[in-house]
């Protein structure tokens, strides 16, 4: 940014004039994180660094496409609320990330140290098959002891370090006498190297030094991809912090200071400004306001608050400033002690096996007996000892699990890439499997199917003149169905009529003077209307009636289209949803969804969703309020939008990145095909083994042969699952 | 066979020459956005002069 000044101390004339911040650190450069969903071509990351970088603070923009991360350098006092805007302006979305340089880094390190590891068994391997193929090719005597000795000095260190992960792992499973994949993995890669070392130093044939590296190098290969696909996914999903409420004002002695949430204690005066989220538990000591309690319970409608009213953590406030005492902080508040909930049935979930596991729970021992039976026959057959370990090392390594060990993570990388370019983050690594077997969808509607912000609906029945005076009303005010009122007024044309002395009543609505009347816009009881059960403002003119503006929660984008693809694939769809049945119902007949279950309490839903389950129904769970927190958990796999609230994102599996609802029945029909995919690899590395086994037990097998069948078979297996994209 | 005890050392320093070039690779974090590398190439936003 050549254009861009760096600002300097006497840029800011009050830091030279005061001593004290000398002594004081030097704040340090701020650094924001943003997730963009959206981004996917040179272009988009061309726009977006250059509206970053046109901001002024900022240092250096730069944007991962693989991540769908923008990483910002800036002054300190920029924060990401100023920069999403300027996103959301050049057409991108963003939502926050918490930096969290640590976490980050670490995680990197063991990636790294993985890449690290699969480089030098990639390196020596390549070294060692050259010298091997001089072998096969007729290579004899003294120049074949010299070669297999070469080798033996490149494989043994490379080894030692490269293959540390598999030692730890089946150390780890065989000290607590259990068995796992590494285990014959270990085996096979020691008993390899033991008796090639032994045929080296009695000049013999056959050594197996490239088997055990490439062994590992295809296994490491594996466990990378794996841990790739993961690492992307648990870190963007753990980070999401858009609708958390890291900060929060405290009034001291009537000063406001803002301080952590974490450092808020029971009894502190809080004020929560209009639009901001409680964040603790409390009593409204202060202020009048609506609250909006859509993620806790699902209802649209705004609640009114006035002084002792309890509010919980998470709800919004709409209108009127409040100050409220904290009651419970941290762990104690409602927020967190529904995450309790989320245990109880996250307890159930982890009963699942993945197919790897049920693989290597039949292959572990199967291969172990396979070669011991192999190495007692021809030890009782041919009575020499060498030749027995021989043959039983080559069973090992042949049957050795490379293809098995890339049949998983080779699919799982190329399905878990290919949503994360439609926006979405599979989070748990056996959520493709559980979402394969899904029959039955469970929705949530506030939030979820809705955006969770309403839209008039009854726009054409209202007289255009007091569409004029509740247009010049709403725009004094900031409450959602103001705002909703006005964009749609503005939208029909309408041009606010002349209303002074405009004033708004926090909890109530906004008032001023129409021609001589009093003219009022809000909640009914205040304008002297029926309270009815939907979403309504309404509109009082001098004595005349009032008047209603009806609204309903505007569909997410791809929400019909999302419902219509499930029912398509043969799934049943069912709406859950804690609001009003009017307003569940009139969602369910838009969606042609046709089982739906209105004001359902947190338990409530949970409970719809185990007795499904009971009823040998696979559920997926797509919500995104702490009410369906614990029924996230208790189904089979369940997906939540990044909006959603941390716990909801915490509890699901998949998280979806974008507002857009459209990639969950992609989502289904992909995860079906990687399943389909997993299956014809293990069925690839099943005719492998039974070709090349009886080879091996009959003492056929050389390392030439062994070295084919293992490289084809991984090889074929990572084709197969490059078919998925 | 003489020829081999040039050859031996010499691919065995090649394929060091290769893990080390890896090596810094990765400590260089090149691999930290393949995707997004692949798109950038395509941008002419610094083809004049690199970017300061």
């Amino acid at each position: 940014m050549g254009g861009q000044i760096t600002p300097t101390a006497a840029a800011c004339p009050g830091c030279i004039a005061a001593p004290a911040d000398a002594a004081r650190p030097v704040p340090k450069d701020a650094q924001i994180a943003l997730s963009l969903p959206g981004i996917h071509c040179s272009a988009c990351i061309a726009n977006v660094e250059q509206a970053l970088n046109a901001v002024p603070g900022v240092q250096d923009a730069r944007v991962n496409l693989t991540l769908k991360r923008a990483l910002i350098k800036a002054a300190p006092d920029l924060r990401a609320a100023d920069l999403i805007p300027v996103l959301e302006r050049v057409g991108y979305e963003a939502h926050e990330l918490d930096p969290g340089a640590l976490s980050a880094t670490q995680a990197d390190k063991a990636g790294r140290d993985l890449l690290m590891r699969l480089a030098v068994a990639g390196f020596a391997s390549m070294n060692v098959m050259l010298l091997s193929v001089s072998v096969w090719s007729g290579a004899t005597d003294a120049t074949r002891d010299m070669f297999h000795w070469i080798s033996a000095a490149i494989t043994l260190p490379a080894i030692a370090f490269s293959a540390q992960p598999f030692f730890e792992n089946a150390w780890s499973a065989l000290r607590v006498r259990r068995l796992n994949m590494d285990v014959p993995i270990v085996l096979a890669i020691v008993l390899a190297l033991v008796t090639s070392l032994w045929e080296t130093a009695l000049s013999g044939k056959h050594a197996y030094f490239d088997a055990a590296l490439t062994l590992t190098f295809f296994l490491l290969a594996g466990r990378y991809l794996d841990y790739r696909t993961r690492a992307a996914a648990r870190s963007a999903a753990e980070e999401l912090t858009a609708l958390e409420v890291p900060r929060a004002i405290r009034l001291r002695n009537g000063a406001e200071e803002e301080v952590g949430v974490a450092a808020l204690k029971v009894g502190d005066l809080i004020l929560v400004r209009p639009g901001a989220r409680m964040p603790v538990d409390g009593q409204i000591v202060s202020g009048r306001s609506e609250l909006d309690r859509s993620l806790l319970t699902g209802e649209t409608l705004p609640v009114f608050a006035q002084p002792g009213t309890q509010v919980s953590a998470g709800e919004v406030n709409l209108t009127g400033p409040l100050t409220i005492r904290a009651t419970a902080v941290g762990e104690d508040t409602s927020l967190h002690r529904m995450a309790d909930l989320v245990a109880i049935a996250e307890s159930g979930r982890s009963r699942y096996t993945s197919l790897a596991d049920k693989a290597a729970k039949l292959y572990a021992p199967g291969v172990h007996i396979l070669s011991a039976l192999s190495f007692v026959g021809w030890y009782l057959y041919s009575g020499d000892i060498r030749t027995a370990l021989n043959i039983a090392a080559a069973v090992l390594i042949i049957t050795c699990p490379c293809a098995l060990g890339l049949a998983v993570p080779a699919v799982t990388t190329a399905a878990s890439g290919r949503l994360f370019r439609k926006g979405m983050l599979i989070k748990h690594a056996t959520a493709l499997e559980r979402l394969a077997e899904v029959d039955t969808v469970v929705f949530d509607k506030t939030g979820t199917l809705t955006e969770g912000t309403p839209d008039l609906v009854n726009l054409p029945e209202i007289a255009r003149d007091d569409l004029a005076i509740a247009l010049a009303l709403a725009e004094a005010s900031a409450h959602p169905l103001s705002v909703a009122l006005a964009r749609a007024a503005r939208d029909a044309g309408i041009t606010p009529a002349d209303v002074s002395d405009i004033s708004e009543v926090p909890g109530f609505g906004t008032e001023g003077q129409h021609a001589g009347q009093r003219v009022r816009l809000g909640r009914a009881e205040w304008v002297g209307a029926p309270d009815g059960a939907e979403t309504t403002a309404w509109l009082a003119v001098g004595d005349r009636a009032p008047v209603a503006f009806r609204f309903v929660d505007s569909l997410r984008p791809g929400a019909a289209e999302a419902v219509r693809a499930l029912r398509d694939g043969g799934k049943d769809v069912i709406l859950i949803s804690g609001d009003a049945p009017t307003a569940v119902q009139a969602l369910a007949d838009k969606l042609g969804i046709e089982t739906w279950l209105a004001r359902a309490l947190p338990q409530d839903k949970a409970a719809h969703v185990q007795t499904l389950t009971d009823q040998g129904h696979r559920v997926l769970m797509v919500g995104d309020g702490l009410n369906d927190t614990a029924a996230l958990a208790a189904a089979h796999v369940s997906i939540s939008p990044a909006s959603a609230l941390d716990a909801a994102r915490v509890a699901s599996d998949i998280v979806l990145l974008g507002t857009d609802l459209s990639p969950i029945a992609d989502a289904c029909r992909t995860a079906e095909k990687a399943t389909k995919r997993i299956r014809e690899n293990f069925r690839i590395a099943t005719i492998y083994n039974v070709i090349a086994v009886p080879l091996a037990v009959a003492g056929l097998a050389t390392p030439l042969i062994a070295a084919l069948a293992m490289s084809t078979s991984s090889i074929t297996v990572s084709l197969n699952a490059l078919r998925l994209r | 066979m003489e020829v081999l005890a040039y050859l031996i050392p010499i691919s065995l320093f090649l394929g060091g020459v290769g893990l080390v070039a890896f090596i810094y690779t990765v400590r260089s974090n090149q691999y930290d956005d393949p995707e997004g590398d692949a798109r950038r190439i395509l941008s002419n936003q610094w083809d004049d002069h690199p970017k300061p």
